[in-house]
């Protein structure tokens, strides 16, 4: 009788606390609701597919879906995939810096740094499908840039070798959220530089550089590094955009993960749960660094 | 002659406006060429026209409003209750919370396709408004990791522990706190929590294509594929979403931090 009345919780204002064991279950009936879904609809979908990389079609324990990942038709696109997030997220990392340090340091005027600001929210949220058909409305075969180049310019980029649907077409289209990110994400840290640091190293007779490469900078490497790793994950795991933007001509891990759910292309489920588990592991990794690096950039943002 | 920062400050700003007005311009500029030899809004006619695309967007607006009601009655409680009464908790539950800009989403719907299939336990997709009650629970795991951190920064604000007990010595039930004590005061940041997850459902892609649901997202990449000048015209239609339910989130914050300084 007293369990269930320690199991509803809107009795418990009125009647009398039984004995100290009910009251401390009672506690986590209120994080239950929430603790089954993610355990139904977020962990044990992962672990189930983490769990399928490792065993064959009648449940034993291997270790060869993993090894299926190093056959070159696997390997290449992984290693596409990190290339095209190392390089979108570094290019993402420094170019995101040099525009927030313009309009929060630059002297620009405020109201540019909340247009920015204001403006990165949109950006970083406007990518999949969407952002892949403004690119293609302007460097795609018909699109702006590219007529404009040819009319008025004389300039085919089509006969520079350009191609959107290219590593380097790519690398523009994440850009424009990845940049946005960083700009979100940095623009903070920059903050909290404090004007001391800057006062204290010009009367020491610093100039704007020796400032930047001696004092900021080592200050910001930390949300620096960890920022580059959360962008590299943020592009790593990107589906819709590739896919809006290339068809699946182009052969990047998701869009080999895509074609492998909807078909079984490589004809070996196996070998998908092992792709999704190498994505797992490289996102995860990212992320870890991401979490541990932001922990230290925090002590100088107090 | 060295220049001074301010220079280099405006170039750098310059280049980043080049780069981040043009593909809109382009887009805008590419979805008025539907008719030949004059711009004109045919292919937005023809977009906002078209009955696939009432039919999917409908769907994907129907699915972010079930999604950010679930995702609000689900985490709302959850931050209230860890916040009162299970502090130590709480690095576990915002790990949880973390874990969707982990794990590639693509990842997680082939977890739910092989968890739910028709032989399963939990058969979901076996039916059509299985797949759909899987689809929005998928999608309000990815809404995760914003309407958590929505709801806890609003929780941050107001002194619940004082308010419950009050509540209490009144007599109100936990139903009663929760409903007429804890959601009004942390509306302002559920709502600028559920903006952004409209923003990400009503434009996902991975989760519907996999699922196999009419959603806008599918639709959208259907339409670049065998169209030309509607698909620049639904990027422009996405772009105004995406903007409006940013522009919201800011006119609710701002309108919250004058009620707190008025009061």
């Amino acid at each position: 009788m007293t369990d269930a009345a320690a199991i509803r919780p809107q009795d418990r204002a009125t009647t009398p606390r039984p004995r100290r064991l009910p009251q401390g279950l009672l506690k986590w009936v209120g994080v239950a609701p929430f603790l089954i879904f993610a355990a139904l609809f977020l962990i044990l979908p992962t672990l189930n597919i983490v769990v399928g990389a490792f065993q064959t079609p009648d449940g034993g324990f291997t270790l060869a879906n993993i090894a299926g990942l190093f056959r070159p038709e696997i390997a290449r696109p992984f290693w596409i995939s990190i290339q095209l997030s190392f390089v979108t997220a570094t290019l993402g990392c420094l170019i995101g810096i040099i525009l927030a340090a313009a309009v929060t340091r630059g002297g620009l005027p405020k109201g540019l740094r909340d247009g920015m600001l204001t403006f990165s929210g949109v950006a970083s949220n406007f990518a999949g499908v969407p952002l892949a058909f403004a690119f293609i409305a302007t460097l795609g075969r018909l699109g702006l840039v590219t007529v404009i180049a040819k009319e008025v310019f004389g300039v085919s980029l089509m006969g520079l070798g350009f191609n959107l649907i290219s590593f380097l077409g790519l690398t523009l289209t994440y850009l424009y959220f990845q940049i946005p990110l960083m700009i979100l994400i940095i623009t903070p840290a920059l903050d909290g530089l404090k004007r001391e640091w800057r006062e204290a190293a010009e009367s020491l007779g610093a100039t704007g550089s020796q400032y930047w490469r001696m004092v900021a900078l080592p200050i910001l490497w930390p949300s620096l590094l960890g920022t580059l790793a959360l962008l590299f994950a943020n592009s790593f795991g990107a589906v819709a955009t590739a896919m809006a933007l290339t068809g699946s001509s182009l052969s990047i891990v998701p869009i080999i993960l895509f074609a492998q759910i909807r078909g079984d292309v490589l004809q070996d489920p196996y070998l998908g749960y092992a792709i999704a588990f190498g994505m797992i592991v490289i996102t995860g990794i990212a992320n870890v660094i991401y979490i541990v690096l932001r922990t230290r950039a925090e002590r100088w943002l107090k | 002659m060295m220049k001074s920062p301010k220079f280099w400050s405006w170039i750098a700003f310059g280049g980043g406006l080049f780069y981040f007005f043009v593909p809109l311009i382009g887009m805008f500029e590419f979805s008025l060429r539907a008719k030949r030899g004059e711009y004109s809004f045919l292919a937005y006619q023809n977009v906002l026209g078209d009955p696939q695309f009432q039919q999917t967007f409908f769907f994907s607006f129907v699915m972010a409003m079930f999604t950010i009601v679930w995702g609000v009655l689900l985490v709302t409680p959850t931050a209230f209750w860890v916040r009162l009464k299970l502090p130590q908790l709480r690095p576990v539950i915002e790990f949880i919370t973390l874990l969707p800009l982990v794990i590639p989403p693509i990842v997680i719907v082939f977890g739910y396709i092989r968890m739910y299939n028709t032989s399963s336990f939990l058969p979901l997709t076996g039916s059509a408004m299985g797949t759909n009650i899987l689809l929005m629970f998928g999608y309000s795991v990815l809404a995760l990791p914003y309407l958590y951190r929505a709801v806890d920064t609003g929780l941050r604000t107001i002194d619940i522990v004082t308010l419950t007990e009050a509540a209490q010595s009144l007599g109100a039930g936990w139903i009663t706190i929760m409903f007429r004590l804890i959601l009004p005061n942390v509306l302002v940041a559920v709502l600028s929590g559920a903006f952004l997850t409209f923003a990400i459902v009503i434009g996902e892609y991975v989760f519907a294509a996999l699922l196999n649901r009419p959603a806008f997202g599918p639709y959208m990449v259907w339409m670049g594929s065998n169209k030309a000048y509607e698909p620049a015209a639904l990027a422009v239609i996405a772009f105004a979403i995406t903007w409006a339910c940013m522009g919201l989130i800011q006119l609710f914050t701002r309108l919250s931090k004058h009620e707190r300084a008025k009061a």
